[in-house]
This record gives structure tokens, sequence and C-alpha cells, in this order.
């Protein structure tokens, strides 16, 4: 049988790089996407312009990139922790985020926006904290 | 660009993504825990991840909510976009008591309650 210790320090090590990757790799697409311009798009040769600005948005590949990093993590956390169990850890990632999306993109947040975020922050982890399974095991 | 079309890319990132990431967690469940963390191994659990019919299903419907993600930060900030997602919350528990039988129980509705608070704030609040 698995020590306890050891299943939650490799859970913990997983959900710390879920919570950087994850905002770091949102905020990286951001700039990115902002960088690419109005994607509003009438006609095929358009749609194929915006494509190659996309793809060829260095922003863009580093987000993507970070964001591989954290679907890893996240696929191999589900392995063997609870989806109900790793989804709150998600709480902090808004709050990263915007933190981020604050002082690197320099968005402006207004009070009641950061209190909406701390709200719903605080809902994640009231979801989280329920019991994990309400049907029965096969 | 139009608020209809912002919301549908909205509602995208949430719906898609949280059906999405519900059917990458049931195909990794079938694969078990993963214990051995040497690259060559984990390339052994993504090549058995793939050969899962659900975890296409899911990647197919977290595509979508990506690029519902990249149009939708095209137009608004991130600091706004990714606290509204926290909505798969609630879309998580409606669809499990209605799809999945589930029973949602009250300090969870608090919890979703709390969320859905939590984006009209972000939405009064924003700019």
């Amino acid at each position: 049988m698995k020590s306890f210790s050891e299943l939650h320090l490799k859970t913990y090590i997983l959900i710390f790089f879920i919570v950087i990757f994850a905002p770091t790799g949102n905020v990286l697409l951001s700039k990115g996407m902002k960088t690419v311009g109005d994607v509003a798009i009438h006609s095929p040769t358009e749609f194929f312009q915006l494509a190659v600005r996309v793809l060829t948005s260095p922003f863009i590949w580093l987000g993507i990139g970070f964001l591989l990093l954290f679907f890893v993590s996240y696929l191999l956390v589900l392995s063997w922790a609870d989806y109900s169990f790793v989804q709150p850890a998600s709480a902090s990632s808004f709050a990263v985020v915007a933190l981020l999306g604050h002082f690197a993109l320099k968005e402006p947040i207004s009070p009641t926006h950061w209190l909406g975020i701390i709200v719903i922050s605080l809902g994640v982890l009231t979801v989280g904290n329920t019991h994990p399974r309400t049907t029965e095991q096969k | 660009m139009s608020l209809g079309w912002e919301a549908v890319l909205l509602l995208l990132i949430v719906v898609a993504g949280t059906s999405g990431e519900l059917c990458v967690t049931r195909a990794m469940k079938t694969i078990g825990e993963v214990k051995d963390f040497r690259p060559a191994s984990l390339v052994r659990v993504l090549i058995r991840a793939v050969q899962v019919p659900w975890m296409w299903l899911g990647i197919t419907l977290m595509a979508v909510a990506f690029f519902a993600l990249l149009g939708a930060l095209s137009i608004e900030n991130v600091s706004f976009v990714v606290p509204v997602t926290a909505l798969s919350y609630a879309a998580g528990a409606f669809g499990g008591e209605i799809f999945l039988g589930e029973r949602v129980s009250r300090r969870r509705w608090v919890g979703v309650a709390l969320v859905c608070v939590g984006v009209t704030l972000v939405f009064i609040g924003r700019k």
C-alpha cells in the first residue's frame, strides 16, 4: 500500500505546477491575441491571414507550451487523484491570472472586479470541499 | 464585435471545456494511477492515453474551448475572461445532477452560488 505522505507530496507538487502553468499560459495567449489584432472575418482570405498571424506569434506558441505543461501535469494527477480533489486547487489560479494580467499586461482591475475574483475563489473552494463521490462505485 | 458573439465564445469555453475535462478524467481513470515519472514511462502512459476513445472526445471538446478562448482573449482582458470561465463549476453541478444522476450537496450549491455572485461582480466591475 502506498504511503499517505508520498501520495500527498506528489499530488501537491503537481497541483502547484497546475496553478502556475495555466495562468501563465493564458496570460501569454492574451498577449499574443492582442498583438494579432482584429479577428473579424468576412472572407476566406481574411481567415487565412488571421490564422497566419496567430500561428506566427511567439507569444501564442509560448502560451501553448505552458498550457501543454499544465495539461500533462493535470493528466498525471488525475490518474490517481479525484477530479473533485484537484478542481478546487484552481481556486487560486483565478487570483494568479488576475495578478499576472494586472502586473504583466497592465490590465486595469476595479475594486468590484477584485471583489468578484475573491468571491469566485471562495466559491470554488466551497465547491471543492464537498464529498467527491455521490454515485455508486462500479 | 457584438456582445452576442462574445457571449457565444464565453459559453463555448465553459460548456465545451467542462465536458472535455470530464471525458479526459474518465479516460485517465481507465489507465490507472501513474507511479513512474521517468520520461520513457510517461511517454508510454501518453501512448496508452491516446488509445482511449474518451480521450479523443475530451481533446476535441477542449480544442473547441481553446479556440473559443483565443477568440475571447482577442477582444477582452485575460483578467476578465478567465474568472468568467469559473461558471464551469455551475455547469458541472447542473450537468452532474441532470445528466449523470449525481446528488449535488447543499454545500456545493452554496459554492456554485458564490461563483455566480463573483462572476456577476466581475461583469459589473469591468473597466
